[in-house]
């Protein structure tokens, strides 16, 4: 509102007046939509008087030592169940995350395995159910009642996860809520699996289940069950996980009973909220050990999944005396028709787990260990984006906002004399799988993924290498799953899986964990397809540390016009197991060999025709001179370099035939590449005045800040800019009109377009 | 007292100072970037990332495209250790990626024994995990 009609002496209004305005306002709401004060808060909430009364009362560190324990046994057990009986394959590999809330909404307690991004989540759609249908006479929250709940605007990673959130009572009183959370996969999106590529708006992003009540006494409701089966391509996967869900919480909710039978509610009450407050102020104490410093990163997602572009991921870390503060500022900002935003609650959660997973695994998982670090970013950027913004691929920019994290953190935590792991390079970040949807040979309509993106190459270490394949960022216990299991009920083959895809490499004194090559063919199908939702065909989505590299790209290579199933069993001499072999070496006549970027919007396969991708490998650390000659072997032998990369790369003299090192060769190689360094590289201060440009390159469609002006955001061009406080739309044309105009501007440039009328 | 920061680089609090661990060269103040004394080399990322299928045929082809990204190579000027990478998108000013507040390190340190030789950190043992007993 412009200052210029605002009255020139504003009366201040007495306490009586601003209750009367609120109960007004609140009244009056049209849309109860995503509540800013629940969205944007992650710490914890404050000290309830039952909460104040329950600690007084019960102080004993055994008594709720052994509480604690028994919500735990709970929480894995609930957890356990999730897996064994869910049908997504979300929950077959530990997708999941069960967990206890206080009375407020905060989680208290979680699973120990499972996805932990989920740890600082589902607290917002809690606090949104206890503060708009709690007294509200229309719904209310009652014993027996389960509220289901997937649109990440409301809290969450992605819409693909659902959860089901049951109130606690004790004696009429709520005590506490239990929830469980899957990644369910399909939600009815313009795309089947539910992570779609190609949404533009929000309302391409399918199920938008803000927090309701969808269990009465227990009970699935079976009027609102059938409306969510009847919005999804997979009704009865819908309805077999929320009773999966529905029964998880239940044995939950019967451990808690259990506890609240032997030792009362005032000591469940005091168990939650000190489990949560002695983290808390753990994470203080740790926070205080690291140096006072500010570690600047970048992070370069180089795609939309729509098109090629470079949209940064800006980092800087600082730490001062217990705080602790990441700031986005800096990061592109978001776009309006592109599906790669997050909300920025989804960032919060996946730095979350990076401290969960990566730096303090010792910690009870939780919520509080999150709560006293600082995220500072952007309105309206890439990692904070607005209400209208789709956000279905928000995996995007919450994992290379982990990476950046990742990144920032390992700096600061070296010289800590107290370390709760290893420093460690980036863990590879994107989930480089694929994506189906279709028919199946069973006649059943399907959408989700393979569990393959799970085998993320790990990050190396301090004093040893990275695990190639080993788990993906967001859950450091997950399994990559069964094919042969997958095969029974999808109508395509991996013809290639789980080989590791040699010199797709990230080089250092530790190497990063490798990724494996998977192909895949349709088969027993006409009406199957997939799709592909990762970055980094172009630039490599990490950095290295401390002298070590980064992984290097990964495309999408597609071989049509061949059925590989028939040349299987006519010809199967002609079949080749690497990449490199196939689209190299051509094998099958008449067939097209492409490449293309990792974002294939979802593509009806021919039966036969291969679709190829590799996993990705986690960064190297450390300077590659110094990497043991024997473990250069060592990956020779394993087939994950070849020997010409690993002697070029390297610098270790070998023979061909034997493997056998020459150290004195090596040694001299070695020695010389050193020296061959000092002479070629350029001192700093002469080597900025040639490299540093005062904005980006005019041949790069580029987004975020240049530099360390994070005011200034660049917005596609370096002619384009935006205030990085003022937000502004930011469309991206369709790239088939783009392509188009190129194609049209060649026939225009060969005299070619005739008598065409515009 | 002399502080471990990196794999390659420590601090001296007396002399504020960054130094190179693996030849003691001193690098420079301890209150500016140490990339300051550093060697930088421009590195194509094909050279670290080889392709892996013919870039002659294909637009993707495994390496980094080096007119979108390139390798800034850190090194020490006397001993050669590459000490840093930085993945940059051509053009963009190196980062000043450890600004170290002296003062505060100085302080934290005035209660520590010096560490001489790096803290790992704890080992994964096998066994010693959920479900060992």
């Amino acid at each position: 509102m412009s200052e210029s009609i605002m009255p020139s002496v504003a009366k201040t209004p007495s306490a009586e007046e601003i209750a009367l305005i609120k109960k007004f306002l609140s009244d009056t709401t049209l849309f109860l939509g995503p509540d800013p004060e629940i969205m944007r808060r992650h710490d914890l909430m404050p000290r309830s008087e039952d909460e104040e009364a329950a600690i007084n009362e019960v102080n004993d560190v055994h008594i709720t030592a052994k509480i604690r324990d028994r919500v735990q046994a709970g929480c894995d057990e609930g957890y356990e169940m999730v897996e064994a009986m869910g049908a997504a394959p979300g929950a077959k590999w530990g997708d999941v995350i069960t967990g206890v809330y206080t009375a407020s909404g905060d989680l208290a307690i979680a699973s120990a395995g499972g996805v932990l991004i989920f740890s600082t989540l589902v607290h917002h759609p809690i606090k949104f159910i206890i503060k708009n249908w709690m007294n509200d006479p229309s719904v209310g929250v009652r014993e027996g009642d389960g509220f289901i709940h997937n649109d990440s605007r409301y809290g969450n990673v992605h819409n693909t996860d659902q959860s089901m959130i049951l109130p606690i009572f004790w004696e009429g009183k709520l005590v506490c809520w239990v929830a469980s959370t899957v990644h369910e996969g399909e939600n009815g999106a313009i795309e089947p699996g539910g992570m779609p590529s190609m949404a533009e708006t929000s309302f391409d992003e399918g199920l938008k289940m803000s927090p309701f009540r969808v269990v009465e006494n227990y009970e699935i409701k079976r009027d609102i069950l059938t409306f969510l089966q009847n919005s999804v391509r997979e009704p009865k996967l819908q309805y077999e996980d929320m009773k999966v869900k529905l029964y998880a919480c239940l044995r939950i909710k019967q451990r808690v009973e259990e506890t609240l039978k032997t030792d009362g509610p005032q000591a469940l009450i005091a168990t939650l909220r000190m489990s949560m407050e002695n983290v808390r102020a753990e994470v203080v104490r740790r926070i205080k050990e690291w140096p006072d410093m500010t570690s600047r990163t970048y992070i370069i997602q180089d795609s939309t999944l729509r098109e090629n572009c470079v949209v940064k991921i800006n980092c800087q870390l600082t730490k001062t005396g217990d705080r602790l503060i990441f700031d986005f500022r800096g990061s592109s900002p978001e776009f309006t028709n592109r599906a790669t935003n997050t909300v920025l609650a989804g960032l919060k959660g996946m730095i979350a787990q990076m401290f969960l997973c990566y730096v303090w695994p010792d910690l009870p998982r939780g919520q509080a260990a999150f709560a006293p670090i600082e995220v500072i970013t952007d309105p309206h950027s890439i990692v904070d984006c607005s209400y209208e913004a789709p956000n279905s691929q928000s995996l995007m920019s919450i994992f290379t906002g982990f990476t950046a994290a990742q990144h920032a953190v390992a700096k600061f935590l070296y010289s800590c004399p107290e370390k709760y792991t290893k420093v460690h390079a980036p863990t590879f970040n994107m989930i480089n799988t694929f994506i189906w949807g279709g028919v199946s040979q069973h006649g059943e309509t399907l959408g989700n993924l393979c569990a393959d993106l799970n085998g993320m190459g790990h990050g190396a270490r301090s004093d040893m290498d990275g695990e190639p394949a080993l788990a993906p960022i967001f859950a450091t216990m997950a399994d990559i799953g069964e094919q042969e299991l997958n095969e029974e009920e999808v109508p395509f083959l991996q013809l290639v899986s789980k080989k590791m895809t040699k010199d797709a490499i990230a080089p250092g004194k530790y190497r990063g964990g490798q990724g494996y090559t998977m192909m895949v063919a349709t088969k027993d199908s006409e009406q199957w397809g997939f799709m592909t939702v990762c970055q980094g065909a172009k630039i490599p989505p990490m950095q290295g540390l401390f002298g070590g590299y980064s992984c290097g790209a990964y495309p999408l290579c597609k071989v049509k016009g061949v059925d590989v199933y028939d040349v299987l069993l006519n010809e199967p001499d002609k079949f080749k197991h690497s990449i490199a072999e196939i689209m190299n070496e051509q094998p099958f006549e008449d067939a097209s060999y492409t490449t293309h970027h990792m974002g294939m919007g979802f593509e009806i396969s021919k039966r036969g025709e291969m679709f190829m991708i590799s996993q990705g490998a986690g960064a190297g650390y450390g300077d590659l001179l110094e990497r043991d000659p024997h473990a250069v072997i060592k990956d020779i032998e394993e087939g994950l370099i070849s020997e010409g990369v690993a002697e070029k790369l390297y610098k270790v003299k070998f023979d061909h035939n034997t493997l056998a090192i020459n150290h004195e060769a090596t040694k001299a190689l070695r020695d010389k590449e050193r020296k061959d360094r000092i002479s070629r590289g350029v001192p700093f201060d002469k080597f900025i005045k040639t490299w540093n440009m005062p904005k980006p390159p005019s041949h790069l469609q580029y987004f975020g800040c240049w530099g360390d002006d994070v005011s200034t955001l660049y917005v596609g061009s370096p002619d384009i800019t935006r205030d990085a406080n003022k937000p502004k739309p930011n469309y991206m044309r369709h790239p088939k009109d783009v392509r188009i105009d190129e194609l049209e501007a060649r026939l225009v440039a060969l005299g070619a377009m005739g008598d065409e009328k515009k | 007292m002399k502080v471990l920061m990196t794999e390659y680089l420590r601090i001296d609090l007396e002399k504020e100072t960054w130094e190179c661990r693996v030849c003691n060269h001193k690098v420079g103040s301890a209150k500016k970037s140490y990339k300051e004394g550093m060697l930088v080399y421009n590195r194509d990322p094909r050279d670290i990332h080889p392709p892996i299928i013919d870039p002659e045929k294909y637009r993707f082809t495994f390496s980094p495209d080096p007119e979108w990204v390139r390798i800034l190579e850190y090194y020490c000027p006397k001993c050669g250790t590459q000490v840093e990478t930085e993945y940059a998108i051509p053009g963009h000013p190196p980062l000043y990626d450890m600004e170290v507040d002296l003062d505060a390190l100085k302080a934290q340190w005035s209660t520590r024994e010096e560490v001489h030789e790096p803290v790992k950190g704890p080992e994964v043992v096998l066994g010693a995990g959920h479900g060992s007993h």
